[in-house]
């Protein structure tokens, strides 16, 4: 009887096992055992259990049918290993580092071969990199500098709109951290190691890493991909005007720019910085603490007073759009119409919007248009607001209308009854007497 | 002079009465008459007659609390998108020049199928469905996205 | 001529539906006057409040839809577009609570005058089973503008039904129409609400109402000691109905009072994904039970002190509900009667645990 039930249990056990891990197996080698068939490098290896680190079954070069000779060459056809693996027959190997650009590049620089799978392909990629800081360094014989497979991996290698892509967006900064925040291995650079860090508290960084904003910049999208370099100094403006279109345009036709330009100062950053821009926010304008114009400016100049009045006109609009939000939610609470008052603060939200933008023209006159305009909406939306508030209370008048007939009605009612029971009175004592 | 009284009270009662009837019937009976407005049907908006939108032209029509671009193309046919642009919620405009969906905040572009092309935003504005009935254009909220 | 024509109409039905019998009846009906007069109309103003409700609830009922995305537009639409939509609603809700303040003062003057003693046994039965049912169609009703403030408090006080032992969590699920309050909660409360209260509070109405009139007024018991001669009454048409019609018109002004002066609240709209807003409670006549449950120790012996509380209210309400049949009789020269004593402890408890429930 024990026995029978451990047995059973035993073979209940086996059996969910294998169910368990059959779909996993199945899934791992179905791929890989087809390939068994026809490719006797995978049967080889598969058997000396000397398949590559990091192979992924979905890998687009194992996917699109390049086998392992596709890359490394020798005879994928013969089962005997010196046949296989002999240079004579095209044998590569694992490619030395210096190698791996033109490694990849056989196929990668070919646009007639490169055609053949994707027709808008790209097949700079190789030429382009030896412009990098990268591929410099490699050409020098530096060979701790990234090659393509430090980025892209070797065996598990996926296009860039892929999530598992070790180069889509949002894991991009993960793979140049690998390197660049290892301050050890980039000592002998005398280069910083703290981009990560500063990235990913930075308003891109969290954009990209929390939120997964995948429209949010990547390293790659500043730094260029293949032909990687910190972008010069006078194309910081560009590097962020690429997404800040207005702000650059503004900024760029200002007495400021030109002077940056003479004292060799770097267009955006020198306020927003680089790496860490943090979130901005209006105290940036104006002459308090956290103020960036009296980092150059000093009471009494003109810009001192331009910041100022920008950051006046900044906090009347915003003031004023605060105290007609708290109305509006009032209104809704009451159970007042505020329909219209939304759209009004919609407006002068988009106003102030348009003047974070436009101060950076540094022009007071030009701040003030959008913040004049959003100033009247919030007005009118406080206007309105407490229009709707005194209507609230206007309905209360109706109310002594009604009351004072209900009151005439009542009082009549009452002598009525009283009349009613002195006759009542009289007509008993009169039957009494 | 008893006659008088009883005559007084009940002119007295009868005026209440009278009062009191129509301070209560008249906040009811308005109540019954529809409002002016229709009732703002959650699904459905009407945006006006096709006459009105000529081709290669866009306006902002308010679907209930939410701000919606109607466009009408070169070629005619309509098109209706969420207008809160999806950077920093200010309203985005149709631009005749360029043809494209316009945010005038931070110069976002969206081409006419809602798709972010260029500038800050990150994402696609939202479509809604355009029904045209005898040539009365409805804007709908599309059911399939919720 | 036009009372000729009534008395037409008259012959015409009496003929067949003899109401002859029904005429005299109330032409003979007769108030007792003493000391305890004043609470014989507090039925009467109820009643009255109630049928505000029914004519408020049919014309809310014209433009309210019930659902998630509908309930609170329709009721903001019906607020700032509809004309006097909101003097309707806000009659709806003050008529509401003032009719349940009025049920409970109706019932302990029944109580404190024992006008519940035999033969009078289930018109106190059905009493407690409308105030039962006007506590039902406050809570119902309490969703229905799906702000904030109702879907937290419908929340927590369906979690409450879910604690009752054994078939609490399955009239939980019930009522909420799924394991959570959602839009289904919504249309099931407005069913219940609309439909199954209205239909049952009718039918124990009319029995309550026959039932009084069967019996006509309680005397207090050293009223109906007295010789018929030292008893004061008077007819009950047209003195007491004036009364009681002048009352009505009093409080129908304070009503509407309320009403303008203190509107009822739309709030904001619920958003179930948002945490708890502060001051979540329930309607006051929820209070001291909400309150009890709150103060209850975590564990009582064996049991959830929220289990036991319930419990206790399921238990404590059935014997209030079958007071007729158990109610203890003191000696005439006892200066605390037993049942005084019962109802100044329950009104005491009801009283200081409302208050601490507004207070803490």
């Amino acid at each position: 009887m024990k026995i029978g039930y451990t047995s059973i249990f035993a073979g209940l056990f086996l059996g969910m096992g294998v169910l368990l891990a059959q779909p996993q197996d199945d899934e791992k080698t179905s791929y890989l055992q087809q390939l068994v068939e026809v490719d006797q490098c995978v049967a080889c290896h598969i058997e000396e259990e000397a398949l590559p680190e990091g192979l992924h079954e979905n890998d687009i070069h194992l996917r699109e049918g390049l086998s392992c000779a596709g890359c490394h060459g020798g005879d994928p056809t013969s089962d005997d290993m010196d046949i296989a693996m002999d240079p004579a027959r095209g044998y590569i190997g694992i490619p030395d580092k210096q190698e791996v650009p033109s490694f990849c590049g056989k196929c990668h620089s070919d646009i007639r071969f490169m055609r053949r799978f994707r027709p808008q392909v790209e097949t700079d990629q190789e030429v382009q990199y030896y412009t990098s800081r990268h591929g410099r360094l490699l050409k020098a014989g530096d060979t701790k500098v990234a090659v393509c497979t430090d980025c892209h991996t070797s065996h598990a290698v996926f296009p860039a709109s892929d999530p598992r892509s070790s180069v889509y967006p949002t894991n991009v900064p993960e793979t140049c951290k690998r390197c660049h925040s290892d301050s050890d291995y980039m000592a002998e650079y005398k280069i910083p190691t703290d981009q990560y860090e500063k990235f990913a508290e930075s308003v891109h960084g969290v954009a990209l890493l929390k939120k997964k904003d995948v429209g949010s910049p990547a390293c790659n999208d500043c730094h260029g991909n293949h032909g990687a370099l910190p972008p010069g100094v006078t194309s910081i403006g560009q590097v962020c005007g690429n997404c800040h279109i207005n702000n650059l345009q503004y900024f760029q036709k200002t007495k400021m720019a030109e002077e940056f330009k003479k004292m060799d100062l770097h267009d955006c950053i020198e306020c927003h910085g680089y790496h860490a821009v943090p979130p901005t926010n209006d105290e940036m304008v104006g002459v308090g603490e956290q103020s960036t114009c009296i980092d150059c400016h000093d009471e009494g100049d003109e810009g001192y007073k331009a910041a100022v009045e920008i950051r006046a006109m900044l906090r009347n609009l915003t003031t004023a759009i605060d105290s007609a939000n708290t109305l509006k939610k009032q209104i809704q609470i009451i159970g007042m119409d505020d329909l219209d008052i939304e759209y009004l603060l919609k407006d002068a939200h988009q106003q102030l919007i348009h003047a974070r933008t436009v101060i950076h023209t540094f022009d007071p006159k030009q701040v003030e248009e959008k913040t004049k305009t959003g100033l009247d909406r919030a007005k009118e939306a406080i206007q309105l607001a407490l229009e709707e508030i005194e209507e609230y209370h206007r309905r209360r008048k109706g109310f002594l209308f009604a009351t004072l007939f209900t009151t005439l009605l009542i009082i009549g009612l009452f002598i009525k009854l009283r009349q009613i029971e002195s006759e009542q009175k009289e007509d008993a004592h009169r039957r009494e007497p | 002079m008893e006659l008088n009284r009883r005559k007084f009270t009940n002119m007295l009662i009868g005026g209440g009465l009278l009062g009191w009837l129509a301070s209560v019937l008249y906040p009811l009976f308005t109540y019954l008459i529809p409002p002016r407005v229709e009732e703002q049907s959650l699904n459905s908006v009407k945006a006006g007659k096709v006459d009105d939108f000529p081709p290669n032209s866009g306006k902002i029509i308010k679907f209930g609390r939410k701000p919606v671009l109607l466009i009408r193309t070169e070629t005619g046919d309509f098109r209706a998108f969420s207008a809160t642009c999806t950077h920093l919620d200010c309203i985005v405009q149709y631009r005749e020049d360029t043809k494209h969906i316009w945010c005038a905040c931070h110069n976002g572009m969206f081409d006419l199928t809602g798709k972010n092309i260029a500038g800050p935003p990150p994402r696609p504005l939202m479509p809604y469905g355009v029904r045209v009935q005898k040539n009365e254009i409805i804007i709908e909220k599309p059911t399939n996205l919720g | 001529m036009k009372s000729n024509m009534v008395k037409k109409v008259y012959n015409w039905l009496d003929e067949r539906y003899d109401l002859t019998p029904l005429i005299e009846f109330a032409r003979h009906k007769k108030v007792p006057v003493h000391e305890h007069t004043i609470w014989y109309y507090m039925g009467g103003v109820t009643l009255f409040l109630f049928l505000i409700q029914i004519f408020t609830g049919i014309l809310l009922s014209m433009y309210y839809q019930p659902g998630p995305d509908s309930s609170y537009e329709s009721l903001r639409f019906l607020l700032t577009k509809v004309r006097f939509g909101w003097l309707i609603r806000s009659i709806h809700s003050w008529s509401a609570n003032l009719m349940i303040f009025f049920a409970f003062v109706h019932m302990f003057s029944t109580f404190f005058t024992r006008a519940y003693k035999k033969p009078r046994e289930l018109t106190w039965v059905t009493g407690f089973i409308l105030l039962s049912l006007s506590m039902a169609f406050g809570f119902s009703g309490y969703l229905l503008p799906w702000n904030e403030l109702a879907f937290f408090a419908t929340k927590v006080g369906t979690e409450i039904v879910g604690a009752v032992p054994v078939v609490g969590p399955i009239i939980m699920k019930v009522l909420r129409g799924g394991s959570d309050v959602t839009g289904a909660t919504i249309y099931r409360f407005y069913a219940i609400h609309i439909t199954l209260l209205p239909a049952l509070f009718m039918l124990v109405l009319a029995l309550h109402l026959v039932f009084v009139q069967k019996h006509g007024m309680s005397e207090p018991e050293h009223l109906a000691n007295l010789p018929e001669s030292r008893k004061k009454y008077i007819p009950f048409f047209p003195n007491f109905l004036l009364r009681d019609l002048i009352l009505w018109l009093i409080v129908f002004d304070i009503l509407v009072f309320l009403a303008v002066y203190y509107p009822w609240e739309l709030g904001l709209k619920a958003d179930p994904f948002a945490p708890a807003p502060a001051g979540i409670r329930p309607e006051w006549y929820f209070m001291f039970m909400f309150q009890t449950l709150k103060l209850l120790p975590g564990h009582i012996l064996f049991i959830e002190g929220e289990v036991l509380g319930i419990l206790i209210f399921m238990v404590g309400g059935l014997l209030w509900m079958l007071v007729p049949f158990w109610a203890l009789k003191g000696r005439p020269d006892q200066r605390i009667q037993p049942m005084e004593f019962i109802g100044v402890v329950v009104l005491i408890y009801i009283g200081v645990m409302t208050i601490l429930g507004y207070a803490l």
